[in-house]
């Protein structure tokens, strides 16, 4: 009955729904059954739950950003953090100069898809078809020089971003949802569902999907598909420019080191979620936010050993060896067999 | 291997100039090439990892983290003399190389250097837990830190040491597996090249290289073992170090560990930029130059210089 | 009259391998030639130098104009369809989004291009949201060349439509190449490893070997040469 079901599917939707997506799926509807019940139960659970979900929206952002680019070109951008940084700090000097929030976000945007296009071919491209360490080297060099440009135009001083959501909360049944939260939360779920529309519905898109899944063939219906890479390029800028600015209004304070534990929790969503899996890297990092939030909010205790706040990055690391290890094409991901 | 250590005499010279540069050098300047010696020691040792057996880390800023620590702490504690503890630095960081290492076999390209970063930014922080033991973020004193001169004359007699060993294993069977795997994994491995042996041997050895020159780096340092002094850029400087240095050159490791020793630090002299805010922007261009105009780093450059002087 | 196909002295090369050492053909507008030869002769190599998906030198010129420095994305925007080895098609697209890339390079709307594109392949209608990495291979094999056809190209190169297909699918294949080429005029070059076929449906042919036209000529004249009868049509 299932592969009867299964395979009337397979002609619907793109690929076969397997055993292995069926164990995800189950996996997962566990998860929010038991993360509901917890928050019906205790009303620091759902503030808990919220608030991971909030910050999960962000590292799933970034973590899309990552997977946006590693599927169309198997690179993985070690500079994306940093670029959202970047862009994070140019949209506070815009608000310096008079905008207000929402126009310097509008503007952030802009400027954030030209730096990733600039980017792609100024400086991946010449390298992008040689070795793996020259690739990685140069994406090293990247965040080493975005950090820098930080560094050296703003330093490295606090610089404080009033968040536009206020500081107000919603009252759901004697849970206090902060504005906040909600604001993050939707920002981040419009803009991926914009980068998602274009995917899905503009044939701009269809071209990217078809530049990333079979280059040559690609080209040979006419598509440009170094551009279309650099497009790439730039719309995962605009991803990592929504995160970077949304996690800022989280963190309060504008730092030159915020986006390097960020981008650990967005690596580790990616590969929770299966490093070419966009989808994967949105569920990847809410449940990334919502475990570490919660972790870091009741700090259990395994005997004598208290796991506080400062040890969500390493728990992070803990999950991206452990996931690469047990399964590395991730929840979602295909399994990709090492040609021998 | 005859390429990788030249001839004898340009050793002696290079041996000679370290000799006298301290009676010439300020104080400052003499640090600073005391800098460059703790990175030939962590650049040999990466370089070993990453150009012999391919696997990419850009994580090794931890293992100096566990060196350095290792040191500060048994100074603090038990007065150790220093010496003492850079032989427990390396062996410690060894094992923890190992034991990174088995993990990692499992990991290839992009994915290693994925782990390793997200293991470079978190090994900081663990002092911040354990800061009882560990100094929080206040750091741990060493005691009775040494003077720049001794800590110069460490670091170059510890480069002369561990060149020679890294010159010896390199020779032996273990050098001649180690370039099997990096030249074909597939084909060593039907040579019977035993590679998660290997592959892990190289981990644990860059992993012990890392920690001699985490140690230095403290002592240099006089003698502060900070959480921000490894973060996620030291690694990053390794790595940059050793590809930079390229494959087969004893010179190319010099040249990658005078890149980023002084580059950074250089680079805040550079005018309009200049500032201690402003390197890193001098610093990561010549990083991207470097390699988009030499991909094999300086020992591809130099190997290219002398295929054009027999022409 | 110049042809709308034309190559002088082509070379071609895999890296440090040559493949074509100096060949030279012409394609009539409105006609279809074929290209025979043993496995290795250099037939696939042919049709990537003509859509600039391999690194070549000499004379090559469509309509009249050279497409020395033209790519694959630009000669689909000249009017030259490849549909390559493999077929080309996306598998994880569906049927309609690899027949809207065919019609890639064309601005606005498409669909009087589809509905013609329909109306030779009236199933491929019925089965536009199916993933195309489900279709039988003479399905995709199908789609690839209505996906070529969808702009109605200048020039279409085929490279071996028949391989890995059932003898059935591959006549009604070969049908709908000549009646493409007789109702809309389409010009096909078409490299082919069953030689009977491609004799019956093409004008003219050239047999390639180790990278040299060795012979040339009508399908007749070839039907006839010893030679090919012996070598590739089995008698």
């Amino acid at each position: 009955m299932v592969s009867a079901a299964t395979s009337r599917l397979e002609g619907l939707r793109g690929g076969a729904i397997d055993a292995g997506t069926a164990t995800v799926v189950l996996f997962l509807l566990g998860a929010a059954i038991f993360l509901l019940v917890g928050c019906l139960q205790s009303t620091a659970f759902a503030q808990f739950t919220i608030q991971g979900l909030a910050v999960g929206s962000v590292y799933g952002s970034l973590a899309l950003a990552l997977v946006l680019i590693y599927r169309a070109t198997h690179v993985i951008n070690f500079a994306q953090g940093e670029l959202a940084l970047l862009t994070t700090y140019i949209a506070w000097e815009l608000m310096q100069h008079g905008l207000s929030y929402w126009e310097a976000f509008a503007a952030t945007l802009a400027i954030a898809f030209a730096l990733g296009t600039a980017l792609q071919v100024t400086v991946i491209r010449p390298v992008q078809h040689r070795s793996v360490i020259a690739v990685v080297i140069v994406t090293v060099g990247l965040f080493i020089l975005i950090d820098g440009i930080v560094d050296w135009i703003w330093g490295s001083t606090f610089k404080f971003m009033d968040s536009p959501f206020g500081t107000a909360s919603f009252d759901v049944g004697g849970v206090q949802i902060q504005h906040l939260y909600v604001g993050m939360l939707v920002v981040v779920f419009v803009s991926v569902l914009l980068v998602w529309a274009l995917f899905r519905f503009t044939k701009l898109g269809l071209g990217m999907r078809a530049a990333a899944l079979r280059p040559s063939a690609a080209a040979l219906v006419g598509v440009r598909v170094e551009s279309m890479l650099a497009i790439g390029w730039g719309l995962a800028a605009v991803l990592g420019a929504v995160a970077g600015l949304m996690a800022e209004p989280s963190q309060l304070f504008l730092t030159p080191s915020l986006m390097q534990p960020i981008l650990v929790y967005a690596f580790a969503a990616a590969v929770l979620g299966g490093l070419e899996s966009p989808a994967g890297a949105l569920i990847g990092g809410l449940l990334i936010g919502v475990t570490l939030t919660l972790i870091a909010g009741y700090q259990p205790h395994i005997g004598s050993f208290r796991i506080t706040p400062e040890l969500q990055t390493p728990l992070a690391f803990a999950v991206i060896l452990l996931i690469l290890l047990v399964k590395p094409s991730g929840l979602f991901g295909r399994r990709e067999v090492r040609r021998v | 291997m005859k390429r990788q250590i030249p001839a004898l005499a340009s050793l002696v010279v290079v041996a000679a100039v370290l000799v006298i540069l301290p009676f010439i050098l300020s104080d400052y300047n003499i640090s600073l090439v005391a800098q460059v010696g703790i990175f030939f020691i962590g650049v040999l040792g990466l370089n070993i990892l990453t150009g012999y057996t391919g696997q990419i880390s850009i994580g090794h800023g931890a293992f100096m983290a566990i060196g350095g620590y290792t040191t500060a702490v048994m100074s603090r504690d038990h007065h150790t003399n220093f010496v003492v503890t850079m032989l427990l630095a390396f062996a410690i960081c060894f094992v923890v190389g190992l034991l990174v290492g088995l993990p990692a076999l499992r990991l290839s390209g992009v994915y290693l250097a994925l782990v390793t970063f997200a293991l470079a930014v978190s090994v900081p922080l663990l002092p911040l837990k354990w800061s009882k033991f560990l100094g929080g973020t206040g750091g741990v004193a060493s005691y009775n830190p040494p003077s720049h001169l001794w800590v110069y004359t460490a670091a170059w007699a510890c480069s002369a040491i561990l060149l020679v060993l890294a010159w010896l294993i390199l020779r032996g069977r273990v050098g001649r597996a180690f370039r099997a795997v990096r030249d074909s994994e597939i084909a060593a491995v039907a040579s019977g090249v035993e590679l998660p042996v290997y592959k892990t041997l190289a981990f644990g050895i860059s992993a012990a290289y890392a920690g001699v020159a985490g140690s230095l780096f403290v002592l240099a340092a006089n003698g502060f073992a900070q959480p921000t002094e490894f973060g996620v850029f030291l690694s990053l400087q390794l790595l940059v170090g050793a590809a930079v240095a390229g494959l087969g050159s004893l010179w190319g490791i010099l040249a990658g560990a005078a890149f980023v020793g002084l580059l950074p630090t250089v680079s805040s002299s550079v005018p309009v930029i200049g500032s201690a805010h402003g390197r890193n922007v001098v610093f990561g261009v010549a990083v991207i130059l470097v390699m988009l105009v030499l991909p094999d780093g300086f020992a591809g450059l130099l190997a290219r210089i002398r295929r054009l002087a027999r022409a | 009259m110049t042809a709308l196909l034309e190559l002088e002295d082509v070379e071609a090369r895999y890296g440090p391998v040559h493949v074509l050492h100096g060949i030279s053909l012409a394609v009539e507008e409105g006609s279809i030639v074929t290209v025979l030869g043993p496995n290795g002769a250099g037939k696939t190599t042919t049709l990537r130098a003509i859509s600039g998906t391999v690194r070549r030198a000499g004379n090559i010129r469509f309509g009249g104009r050279s497409l020395q420095r033209v790519g694959p994305d630009g000669a689909a925007r000249l009017g030259i369809a490849h549909v390559p080895e493999g077929r080309g098609t996306f598998s994880e697209l569906t049927v309609w989004e690899n027949l809207r890339l065919g019609a890639y390079t064309r601005r606005g709307s498409i669909q009087p291009e589809l509905e013609r594109v329909f109306s030779y392949f009236p199933w491929l209608s019925e089965r536009r949201r199916q993933q195309a990495g489900t279709l039988s291979g003479g399905e995709q094999q199908m789609l690839a060349l209505a996906r070529a056809f969808v702009l109605r190209p200048r020039l279409l190169l085929l490279d071996e439509p028949s391989l890995g297909l059932a003898p059935v699918l591959v006549a009604e294949l070969f049908r709908i190449i000549r009646e493409l080429n007789e109702k809309e005029g389409l010009t096909v070059l078409v490299v082919e490893q069953n030689a009977h076929l491609a004799l019956q449906a093409a004008g003219a042919g050239y047999v390639l070997e180790a990278g040299h036209v060795v012979l040339s000529g009508s399908s007749a004249e070839l039907m006839a040469d010893d030679a090919v009868r012996r070598s590739y049509l089995g008698y």
